[in-house]
C-alpha cells in the first residue's frame, strides 16, 4: 500500500505541535507512527528517538529513518520536507511580521504565556517516553545520573549516551 | 497594528536589505552545514550562537535572543526556525532555504544510514542492550535540557500551574497534543495580558 500520503499528512501535522522543541510532539508521535499506522513499534520508536539524540543538527532526524523504513527513500525525502517544510514559511512569514509587531502589547504576552505551556509539553513528552525507556533500577538509575551530571557539570550529552550505551551493553548484554 | 499596515511599502523588504557584513548565500549554507554537522548531542542553540554570533558576527546577542525567543513560541524546531530567521534576515527567503537545507543535511543522511542499519542489525542481543541503556541516558539528557529551558524562560511562579495543567492535560486527561496546547496555551496568553505586563513594570 502507498504510504506517502499518509507519512506527509502524520509529519506536517506533528511538525505543528513542536512548540519549543521536537520533544513535544512524542506523544502524538507515539500515537500515530506506532499505534494507528503500525508503521513501527514503540521500542523501535524509542531507540531510533534516543540515537537521534546524538546525531548532530536538529534533534528530529529520526524522522528519516522511519520515511525510509515506510517509503524507502521517496518516504525519507516527503517525510523531511512535511515536516520542516509548512514550520520553514510559517517561521519566515510570522518572523518578519513580528518584527513590525515590536510594539504590540499582546506580543510580549503570547511569548510569556507560550513558555510555561511549551515547558509543560515537553515534560509531557519526557514522560510519555520515560515511560517506555525506563524500565527498572538499572535504566532508571542511567537517565538519573545523566540528568544530574548535565546539570553540574558542563559536557558534550553525545558522551553520556555513549556511556549509556556501555553500561546497557554490561547491564542487559553480558550474561 | 493600523501603523504597520499604514505603510507596508516602506516596511515589506526590510529583510532583504544586504547584511553588514555580505554574507553570500553559499557562505549561510555552508556555515550552517559546519554547524548542522558538528552539533553532536543535541544542544545545537550554542553551537549557533558561537557560529553565528562570535565567528561570524552575522548578528548580536541581543538579535539571537529575540529570534530565539521567536522560534520558542512558533511551531518547528528551535535550530531550524532558527536558521529561518537568521538566513531571512541576511538574505531573505534564499537565505533562509540555504540555512536550513545547510543545517539538516549532515543529521538527515546520517540518520537515514543509522536507520537503515537498525532497520537490519536492531533485533540483535547486543544492540538491544546497548540501545536500552541509550535511551535511559535519552530520557536524562531530555529532560536536563527541558530543566535548562525551563530556568531560562519562565519567570513567575504561576508559570509552574501551566506546566502542571499541559502536563495533566497530555499524561494524566489523556488529551490529544494539540487540544491541550490551545487551551492551557489561551488561558495562559490571557493570564499574560498586557494590561498585567504595565502594571508589573510600573511597580518594578
Amino acid at each position: 500500500m502507498n504510504q506517502i500520503p499518509a507519512l506527509i499528512r502524520v509529519f506536517a501535522y506533528l511538525a505543528l505541535l513542536t512548540v519549543g522543541g521536537g520533544m513535544a510532539a512524542f506523544p502524538e508521535l507515539k500515537v500515530l507512527t506506532v499505534e494507528v499506522h503500525h508503521w513501527l513499534t514503540f521500542t523501535q520508536l524509542i531507540h531510533l528517538y534516543s540515537m537521534g539524540q546524538m546525531a548532530p543538527g536538529p534533534n528530529m532526524m529520526m524522522i528519516v529513518s522511519i520515511g525510509e523504513w515506510t517509503a524507502g527513500i521517496a518516504g525519507a525525502i516527503v517525510v523531511l520536507l512535511a515536516f520542516f517544510g509548512p514550520t520553514a514559511v510559517l517561521a519566515l512569514l510570522v518572523g518578519r511580521l513580528w518584527k513590525k509587531l515590536e510594539k504590540w502589547p499582546w506580543r510580549a504576552s503570547i511569548e510569556k504565556g507560550l513558555a510555561p505551556v511549551s515547558i509543560g509539553l515537553l515534560l509531557a513528552g519526557c514522560y510519555t517516553i520515560a515511560k517506555g525507556a525506563i524500565t527498572g533500577a538499572t535504566t532508571a538509575a542511567i537517565a538519573f545520573l545523566v540528568f544530574m551530571a548535565l546539570l553540574r557539570f558542563k559536557l558534550n550529552p553525545a558522551f553520556l549516551i555513549l556511556g549509556g550505551a556501555v553500561v546497557g551493553l554490561f547491564a542487559f548484554g553480558i550474561k | 497594528m493600523s501603523d504597520a499596515a499604514a505603510k507596508p511599502a516602506l516596511q515589506s523588504t526590510p529583510a532583504l536589505a544586504p547584511a553588514a557584513k555580505g554574507a553570500s548565500i553559499r557562505d549561510i549554507f555552508l556555515e550552517f552545514l559546519l554547524i548542522g554537522a558538528t552539533s553532536f548531542g543535541g544542544g545545537v542553540v550554542a553551537y549557533l550562537r558561537s557560529g553565528l554570533v562570535a565567528k561570524r558576527e552575522w548578528i548580536d546577542d541581543k538579535e539571537f535572543v529575540e529570534m530565539l525567543a521567536i522560534s520558542q513560541t512558533l511551531p518547528g524546531l528551535n535550530a531550524t526556525n532558527m536558521a529561518i530567521l537568521v538566513g531571512d534576515k541576511l538574505r531573505g527567503t534564499l537565505g533562509s532555504l540555504a540555512a536550513i537545507v545547510g543545517i539538516c543535511l549532515p543529521g538527515a543522511v546520517l540518520m537515514y544510514i543509522v536507520g537503515m542499519l537498525y532497520h537490519v542489525h536492531g533485533d540483535r542481543p547486543v544492540v538491544t542492550a546497548m540501545l536500552k541503556g541509550v535511551a535511559a541516558a535519552a530520557v536524562g539528557l531530555i529532560l536536563a535540557t527541558t530543566v535548562q529551558l525551563g530556568r531560562k524562560s519562565l519567570a513567575h511562579v504561576y508559570d509552574l500551574v501551566f506546566i502542571a495543567l499541559t502536563v495533566l492535560g497530555v499524561n494524566w486527561l489523556h488529551q490529544s497534543v494539540p487540544r491541550v496546547l490551545i487551551a492551557v496555551g489561551i488561558v495562559a496568553i490571557l493570564w499574560y495580558h498586557p494590561r498585567r505586563a504595565e502594571k508589573e513594570s510600573v511597580s518594578q
